[in-house]
């Protein structure tokens, strides 16, 4: 494939909360709960912030670092489940913000949790034929769970954006396959505020089926076995499910070492497997495989077989923060706060 | 009254069983029951099948007839009848079909047991499995039927002393046994350790004190004694079927650390086949929770009032025991689809009559009990079965 990512970019608000407090408040065992998820703390967006606000940060970061010209940029695709608008695209703001209009195309994707690799996969589309000189996919959420639902304990918010190019490749994707099929795990129709889920369905009938089996597809095409790679990304909605997959599909624990964020950060939905990737190459030299396979409910994956490449040696990341930046710093909130910040609480009038 | 004797037993796997349909797991076991009984449609008098609330599950009543219209039989007419009886509904639906065969009124007659109870959320699951206890006098106030029974629990162990590790050998006891089950839904071993530290549901029982919500499927098919040995070289006769009945909540009940409805059914039941507790070599029995366990062999007579925890301690309920207790699992590994159970239970002690439960298998096993729970024990259902050779 000539396509491959050209720069990236990350961003994860700055204030959290640990599953204890928010046990704390419905009487729950929070403290065996985040342990139960794997999940010690989860991102919190502040009220002023949303994924247009998130997609904006990280990719004015990606810009800087690979010394793009906006103007050079072909299309804007983000994926999300909570754009500000039922109506209104993301993607055209975003795209205003950084300078890209008007020559471009954009839209918005949703593909629950993996609606950013989609649009990796369109923008490697676009890139390939070259209709577009750069093409950028984001994947951003501030995902909510209802109060008291196991969701709330892990939910998080955060983003990651990638420009796809041909030339000055940081990593090359060598491959990318999809497994895609209707299975009703998590939903949210419209007009409702927080998503339903079926319980432990959610599991082995759609996360890891889709994982394992897009995993195997993946590596059967490029004639790979989980030796081959250095690295190795999962969707992570908790800190339980990738470790088991990565086992399951026969990975250790030094490959998924920087590709499991949500601990830190708690489930940031279409940001999880991309800010994993993002951590990922933050410490990648050049050379290094990497096997990447995002999960959306409903359910697919995508998988991807990159290698870095020796641009990496000179790409500048000094601007921007690293995402251990994200993964160790954060202000704590207590339950009222976050309630306050996430607009849980009841204000009266209309 | 004749004779009545199991020709034949099927099963499906207990479980999470999502990709499988109510109707499909029902047809499953009972053309296994019917292949395995050498019978042909044309002999078949009827089908009773037990199940609990397909209503509230699967949005569907009148399953008797579904299950055999879609096993092709829907044109043959003849008579299907759902019996429910909570968490007893399967051994109450045996008990009808022991009844019509020794009637005479049929020959041969398929007593089936269905539940789907985990195409429901969870939560969902649960108001559902309450609703065997008093909604009126019992749930309405909270009381779900953990609830329930950690309130009996907790009464054993103030008046008799049982302690909480007594109560954990149970669970520890149904997973080793679930381990050599194919069909069980759980076959991970545990230890005293994991059950005592995970989570409460209802103090003083934790996650692994209570039985699964499971998906699943058993069937028997019941003929004449007389004539039995054309369709089985094995045939295993019925020495007793009995039913008895108590109050809906524990609150009403004379002792409540006693399922006196299991006391009377038992005492029946070793009444109409002249046997006593000392006889039985094998035995399946209501496990729902680790008390329901200890609680039921002493209402069956296998140990004294308020021995059960000990006696469970010394080993005289395991595999080489006095009386070996769940080698299926029971409802706490093998698993709990409130309809199923009952029937699995005569299926598992079917097999373990005949010599055929492979690792779990029982020396000398004659005679075989077993005893079914509705709710907290509104209703028992008390079987004997023997070798009939």
């Amino acid at each position: 494939m000539d396509a491959g990512i050209v720069s990236y970019g990350a961003y994860v608000p700055r204030y959290r909360i640990t599953p204890i407090e928010i046990g704390r408040v419905w009487g729950s065992d929070g403290e065996g709960m985040g342990q139960s998820l794997n999940v010690h703390r989860k991102s919190v967006p502040a009220p002023d912030e949303d994924t247009i606000t998130i997609s904006t940060e990280a990719l004015r970061v990606a810009l800087v670092r690979g010394a793009i010209d906006p103007q050079q940029i072909g299309a804007i695709y983000v994926g999300s489940e909570s754009h500000p608008y039922a109506v209104k695209p993301t993607a055209t703001v975003v795209a205003q913000a950084v300078g890209a209009t008007p020559n471009l195309t954009a839209a918005d994707f949703e593909f629950a949790c993996k609606a950013g690799t989609a649009a990796i996969q369109t923008c490697l589309g676009l890139v390939g034929a070259q209709m577009v000189r750069y093409g950028v996919a984001i994947g951003t959420d501030t995902s909510q769970g209802a109060p008291a639902d196991a969701l709330e304990y892990s939910a998080s918010a955060g983003g990651a954006a990638f420009v796809i190019g041909r030339e000055h490749v940081i990593a090359s994707v060598e491959r990318t396959v999809s497994y895609t099929t209707d299975t009703p795990d998590f939903w949210r129709r419209e007009g409702q505020r927080y998503p339903s889920h079926s319980g432990r369905f959610t599991g082995e009938p759609a996360y890891f089926r889709h994982e394992t089996e897009c995993a195997k597809r993946l590596m059967e095409a490029s004639g790979t076995t989980p030796k081959d790679y250095r690295h190795v990304v999962f969707h992570q909605p908790n800190g339980k499910f990738p470790q088991r997959v990565g086992k399951q599909l026969g990975f250790n624990e030094s490959q998924m070492r920087y590709g499991l964020v949500t601990p830190y950060i708690g489930n940031t939905y279409s940001a999880a497997a991309l800010l994993g990737l993002a951590n990922v190459l933050d410490h990648a030299g050049p050379g290094e495989r990497i096997l990447v396979v995002g999960y959306g409910s409903g359910a697919g994956s995508d998988a991807f077989d990159l290698t870095t490449t020796d641009e990496i040696t000179k790409y500048d990341k000094s601007f921007g923060r690293p995402v251990q930046f994200y993964l160790d710093s954060g202000v704590e909130l207590t339950y009222g706060v976050y309630a306050k910040f996430r607009g849980k609480i009841h204000m009266g009038g209309s | 009254m004749r004779d009545v004797a199991v020709l034949g037993v099927g099963m499906t796997k207990f479980g999470e069983l999502w990709d499988r349909s109510f109707r499909e797991i029902g047809i499953e076991a009972g053309l296994q029951a019917m292949v395995e009984a050498k019978l042909s449609s044309g002999d078949l008098g009827g089908l009773f099948l037990g199940n609990m609330a397909s209503g509230s599950l699967i949005d569907q009543e009148q399953i008797a007839p579904l299950i055999l219209d879609y096993a092709g039989l829907g044109a043959r007419h003849l008579p299907a009848v759902r019996v429910e009886g909570g968490g007893a509904s399967g051994s109450l639906a045996l008990h009808q079909g022991y009844l019509a065969v020794a009637s005479g009124l049929y020959d041969f007659v398929v007593v089936g047991g269905a539940e789907k109870l985990t195409d429901v959320p969870d939560v969902t699951g649960n108001q559902i499995t309450s609703s065997a206890a008093d909604h009126e006098w019992e749930v309405v106030f909270g009381a779900t039927l953990p609830a329930l029974w950690a309130l009996i629990a907790r009464r054993h162990m103030h008046q008799y002393g049982t302690t909480r590790e007594q109560l954990a050998r149970v669970a520890v006891h149904a997973h080793e046994m679930g381990s050599k089950n194919p069909n069980a839904h759980y076959r991970n071993k545990i230890t005293i350790e994991q059950v005592l530290g995970a989570g409460e549901v209802a103090e003083p029982l934790g996650m692994f004190d209570c039985a699964p919500l499971s998906d699943g499927a058993a069937a028997v098919v019941l003929g004449p004694l007389e004539t039995a040995r054309k369709y089985t070289d094995q045939p295993i006769r019925i020495a007793a079927s009995q039913v008895a009945c108590d109050t809906m909540a524990v609150q009403h009940r004379r002792d409540v650390t006693t399922l006196d409805s299991t006391v009377v059914a038992a005492r029946r039941a070793f009444e109409q086949a002249h046997r006593a507790p000392a006889d039985v070599r094998v035995a399946e029995i209501h496990d729902a929770y680790t008390i329901s366990a200890l609680v039921s062999l002493e209402d069956l007579g296998f140990s004294e009032k308020g021995h059960a925890g000990p006696d469970f301690e010394a080993g005289r309920f395991g595999a080489k025991g006095d009386v070996a207790v769940n080698m299926s699992g029971g409802l706490k590994a093998q698993g709990a689809p409130f309809g199923a159970v009952g029937v699995a239970q005569v299926v598992e002690l079917v097999r373990q009559l005949r010599g055929q439960a492979k690792d779990r298998q029982v020396a000398d096993a004659r005679l075989a009990l077993a005893q079914d729970v509705g709710g907290t024990g509104a209703t028992s259902v008390v079987t004997l079965l023997e070798r009939a050779d």
